[in-house]
């Protein structure tokens, strides 16, 4: 029984488990690369963990939409997809602009590596 | 019309930028802007007006959908004081910024610029005024995408470098925010502010409420640059255009610390989240070595746009040592510092914004001599050193002393030590500008200097003449602040 309990406890945050390692991938990408477009990659990623961490508990299984009929008593809470929308246009609008800035650093310095951007100048 | 002025502050901006990215003639777009930012102001004001006369909180239901279910948009004395501030030095940069834009930003953007503006200000507006998390989200991000192209505007290839740090720092604070409101939605099934903290009062000690608590607060102090999450700071104040400079350093950071006022006060409560928990103890070691950090690297800054930011990262130090004093005189010090903090820095960005376009850098070493030609600006940025110092008389001096105060009712008497010590390191890199300005001889082959464009400089005087005036008659920023706090803290016990 002992084992069934930590399945159960695996499988039961499945969703959690699987934010959870979003987020960590995402903001690992973002430190770890050089490349400014890699480093949008895991920006990116890091954003879409959020969408599951809204979403997911916003699903009740046998749950239906929230339209008032005798037939149904229980429903799923819409919200939380509603906010997603909003934030993946937020996401959306981000990545853009961080592209288009990229292209911008690349016409500027001829590289897109941190390295090259950052370090190459003088900053004070 | 009053009914719905909440509403109009916010609706009118977004719809205004709207047009201006349509028309994109200079003179029209800066027009536009300037009379809804105006307009902004005086909605501000009244609504800040109505409040203390009838001592009761304006709340505004979005689309007549009622509270917690609709989005919520509440205006007390604290967010009144703030949204006052915002919109008068919205007004007040267009005003002083017209010349300036046109020689720092190419052409064909003059358009755009506005337009990114209005969002901007639009942005930091709806985050002040929304009672609703999620909402408070979706105006932190219009304000940071339009201020990310602000910044990137810049002539100088190191904006366009600037933004990109700032776009990436920036996105992980605000998703850092938004997961921890997803945390605290899961649990409460609300987002409306007033109805979390209600709902909250039993799951507090959950580890989904404090996890959610961690992710807001670190979110929040990447958007306010808290020390040592201050790293997009510098370069973003240097390298932007000096109009968008003077607009972000003294309105983007101040916003952001109003939201996690409001987070730790009013969401959370004072007896969670400053008794129970070590973040009081946190924030002010962060505080204290924002405050010596940023004093000690802009010693050593010979771009003056730069030191000045950096100075700015010590200032944000001062107003969040006021939240970590979590008494009634630290809180004042640290709201009334929010308000003189925006104007004194203000005014000194807008002086180095004629600096910039006389002297044509920004360079300590190119500004030998400039004294004796440009005498306005550069007494100018003696005053506002004065007052950035803290000298008895200027608005820098009224909020240390509640500081002060605040720490010595803690009993915390080294505090006091340590802001007058750190007063010292302000007045050496203040000092280095005068002597350089004043004390040398500019060179025979150097280009001769002139006094900026009026409009600037009455501006900026117009700031440093407020920053000596609040200095005497506290009635309005210490008197409101006072208020404030009460809200604050009444709130929360």
């Amino acid at each position: 029984m002992e084992g069934l309990n930590e399945l159960a406890f695996v499988l039961g945050g499945v969703n959690h488990w699987i934010t959870v390692f979003l987020i960590m991938a995402g903001l690992y990408i973002i430190v770890s690369r050089s490349n400014m477009i890699k480093k949008l990659v895991g920006l990116s990623i890091f954003q879409t963990s959020v969408y599951l961490l809204y979403v997911s508990p916003g699903k009740i299984i046998g749950g239906t939409a929230p339209i008032i009929s005798d037939d149904f008593t229980v429903y799923s809470n819409p919200l939380p997809h509603v906010l997603i929308l909003t934030a993946i246009v937020v996401g959306v609008a981000t990545l853009a602009l961080g592209l288009a800035l990229v292209i911008r650093i690349n016409e500027a310095y001829g590289s897109i590596e941190e390295d090259d951007v950052y370090s190459g100048e003088d900053w004070n | 019309m009053l009914d719905q002025l909440p509403a109009i502050i916010i609706a009118v901006p977004l719809i205004a930028a709207a047009v201006c990215a349509l028309i994109r003639n200079e003179t029209v777009c800066w027009l536009i802007a300037l009379v809804v930012a105006f307009a902004s102001f005086v909605g501000s004001a009244t609504m800040l007006g109505q409040v203390q006369k009838y001592g009761e909180d304006i709340s505004y239901k979005l689309g007549g959908w009622a509270p917690p279910v609709g989005i919520e948009y509440k205006v007390d004395l604290l967010a009144g004081y703030v949204l006052v501030l915002v919109s008068l030095i919205a007004t007040a940069v267009l005003i002083y910024g017209r010349q300036s834009v046109k020689l720092e930003i190419k052409k064909n953007l003059h358009g755009w610029y506005y337009t990114m503006y209005l969002l901007c200000m639009c942005g930091l507006l709806g985050i002040v005024i929304t009672g609703d998390a999620f909402n408070a989200f979706v105006f932190m991000e219009i304000s940071s995408l339009s201020m990310y192209t602000l910044i990137a505007l810049g002539k100088d290839r190191r904006a366009v470098a600037a933004a990109y740090q700032y776009l990436v720092m920036g996105t992980i604070g605000a998703t850092m925010y938004i997961i921890g409101v997803g945390l605290l939605f899961t649990i409460t099934g609300t987002l409306n502010m007033a109805d979390l903290a209600m709902r909250l009062v039993p799951l507090l000690d959950t580890p989904a409420a404090i996890a959610g608590m961690a992710f807001i607060i670190v979110g929040l102090s990447l958007k306010i640059a808290l020390f040592p999450l201050h790293l997009w700071l510098p370069n973003a104040y240097a390298f932007a255009p000096s109009a968008v400079t003077s607009f972000l350093a003294a309105t983007a950071t101040k916003v952001s610390i109003y939201l996690l006022m409001r987070y730790l006060y009013t969401v959370f409560g004072f007896g969670f989240s400053i008794e129970r928990t070590p973040i009081p103890e946190v924030i002010m070691v962060l505080s204290l070595l924002a405050i010596f950090a940023g004093s000690f690297t802009a010693l050593f800054q010979e771009n003056i746009k730069r030191m000045l930011a950096y100075s700015s990262v010590a200032q944000i130090g001062y107003i969040t040592l006021g939240i970590a004093l979590a008494n009634a005189t630290g809180l004042t010090g640290s709201l009334v510092h929010i308000f003189n903090h925006a104007v004194m820095k203000g005014a000194l960005f807008m002086l180095v914004g004629g600096i910039a376009m006389q002297v044509g850098t920004v360079r300590l070493s190119d500004m030998a001599g400039a004294g004796k030609a440009m005498p306005l600006t550069m007494f100018g940025f003696v005053l506002g050193g004065f007052s950035m110092i803290g000298v008895p008389g200027t608005v820098g001096f009224v909020s240390k002393w509640y500081l002060a105060m605040g720490a010595l009712e803690n009993g915390w008497w080294w505090i006091v030590a340590l802001l007058m010590l750190s007063s010292l390191l302000v007045l050496v890199y203040m000092g280095r500008v005068i002597e350089v300005a004043f004390f040398r001889e500019r060179p025979v082959d150097a280009i001769p200097l002139k006094e900026a464009p009026k409009s600037m400089i009455v501006t900026a005087w117009v700031f440093l003449l407020a920053c000596v005036y609040l200095g005497f008659d506290t009635s309005f920023t210490v008197g409101v602040a006072e208020q404030a706090v009460n809200v604050l803290l009444g709130g929360a016990q």
